[in-house]
């Protein structure tokens, strides 16, 4: 149906300016490479930020076409201040939040709890404020009562990618990020998954922006996203797509 | 929530004054014996010894933190004592002297250049040893330049952002330097937060810039005494 319409859909021209959530960078450029393809005419350029800083980015009239957001929130804000064509937003991915550890690590941590022995000296996650893995990880942290305990070892990055890069280089112990994130790295390892009430808040809303210069050729681009194609690609990297 | 915006300020004062401290002594060992130095690497070594100063604050700070992580090789003998540099308070102050050393550098080696030659050669004969000729001849002579070099570092030390994002990180409390801090409370949106960190820098330049001018005053008169007494 959805490939139907796609293909159904007008040429479009001129150039789609996509804003993801890092964690989504190597899922969304294959897609765009794959959009490209198929229309010639249209150049998109990707920017994957932490979504809070492409929140501000929008509020602040940087030229963002389309947004996906790996946190309903930074998106609520958003509609919140209008800024966003009501019409358009859609969940289109869900995610997880694990807990990963250098693969060569051999502090024996199996759980978020294990994160205020003394022995864990640094744990990274993104900086809860902006960055939507971090603000899931503050959470898991409150709900098991250690916020204030590991408060002094958190390294804040400034996006989820930082975060998995931290832990590649094994300079923290371990560092919360996505499931997807964890699994484009060969050099971490996943010992602890979220909460299944958190990991159900894990949803990604897409949305074109008002103030956008090219809505009709957003509109097409982010049908693509929920193409059989995109679909593919985001399976891949390890995304469940929302089935309308 | 004073906490907040204390923090940066303190952790940024204590990371500037240890690094300035241990610049100037870095800088002007390095200045003096440069200044003498006029074997074939002279420019090799100037151009090393200067090229952070060069090279993009996140380049210095991919450099260190190769240097220092885990994996890397001062990282692996830090290990062995059972300490690491990276994402630690020490990293804050290594980043600040990496970037600010060649300031301090160029301005002491181009002052300590300027000094006579013949002053140093006439203390030597009065029986100074060359411990005491750098310390009341030469310094002394050389002192606006160095004052200089003393200053341009502070500020640059305080500015630094980018090699200390990578090497010491954003750890509220700990590591989280203004320069850092207002990155961070702009991503967040947090825009009082990072005004109020903006007028703390802008505060303590005007400081720095007071304490230049008091700095140069001061040495003159030291200066021209010594010098007289060089002299004679």
């Amino acid at each position: 149906m959805i490939m139907a319409v796609v293909s159904g859909c007008a040429r479009q021209t001129g150039t789609v300016n996509v804003s993801a959530s890092a964690t989504l960078t190597d899922a969304v450029k294959e897609i765009n490479e794959l959009y490209s393809q198929e229309n010639p005419n249209v150049a998109v350029i990707a920017n994957f930020s932490s979504a809070g800083t492409v929140q501000r980015q929008i509020e602040n009239g940087a030229p963002v076409d389309i947004f996906i957001s790996a946190a309903s929130s930074f998106m609520d804000a958003l509609q919140k201040e209008g800024l966003i064509l009501d019409d358009t937003r859609k969940d289109l991915l869900t995610n997880k939040v694990v807990l990963v550890v250098p693969a060569d690590s051999s502090l024996d941590i199996t759980d978020f709890k294990d994160l205020a022995r003394d022995n864990v000296k640094k744990v990274a996650i993104g900086d809860p404020k902006s960055v939507s893995a971090g603000m899931y990880a503050q959470q898991i942290f409150d709900r098991n009562s250690i916020a204030d305990t590991i408060k002094q070892k958190l390294v804040l990055a400034g996006d989820v990618r930082h975060v998995l890069t931290y832990v590649e280089s094994g300079n923290v112990d371990a560092g919360v990020v996505f499931a997807t994130d964890a699994k484009s790295s060969s050099k971490v390892k996943i010992v602890a998954n979220a909460p299944d009430d958190i990991n159900a808040r894990v949803v990604y809303p897409v949305a074109i922006i008002k103030a956008g210069k090219n809505i009709d050729a957003a509109r097409d681009y982010e049908s693509f996203l929920f193409s059989n194609q995109a679909k593919a690609i985001f399976e891949k990297y390890g995304f469940s797509v929302i089935s309308k | 929530m004073v906490e907040t915006y204390l923090s940066p300020l303190w952790i940024s004062l204590m990371t500037v004054f240890t690094a300035t401290t241990i610049t100037f002594f870095l800088g002007i060992a390095a200045a003096y014996w440069m200044a003498k130095y006029t074997g074939k690497l002279r420019s090799f070594i100037d151009g090393i010894l200067i090229l952070p100063l060069v090279l993009p604050p996140t380049a210095v700070g991919l450099g260190l933190l190769l240097l220092f992580g885990k994996h890397g090789p001062l990282g692996q003998l830090l290990l062995m004592f059972g300490t690491t540099v990276v994402f630690s308070w020490p990293a804050t102050v290594i980043a600040a002297i990496v970037v600010a050393f060649p300031l301090m550098y160029m301005n002491a080696r181009g002052a300590f250049e300027q000094v006579e030659a013949n002053l140093q050669a006439a203390a030597r004969t009065l029986g100074a040893s060359e411990w005491r000729i750098f310390w009341s001849v030469t310094l002394p002579l050389a002192w606006p330049g160095v004052a200089a070099g003393i200053i341009l570092s502070f500020a640059r030390a305080l500015g630094e952002f980018g090699a200390t994002l990578m090497l010491a990180g954003n750890i509220p409390g700990k590591t989280t330097t203004i320069p850092v801090a207002i990155y961070f409370a702009v991503q967040d949106g947090d825009m009082n937060q990072a005004l109020i960190l903006v007028l703390f820098v802008l505060m303590i330049s005007f400081a720095s810039l007071a304490a230049l001018a008091c700095l140069k005053g001061r040495t003159y008169k030291a200066r021209s005494i010594i010098s007289d007494r060089a002299i004679q």
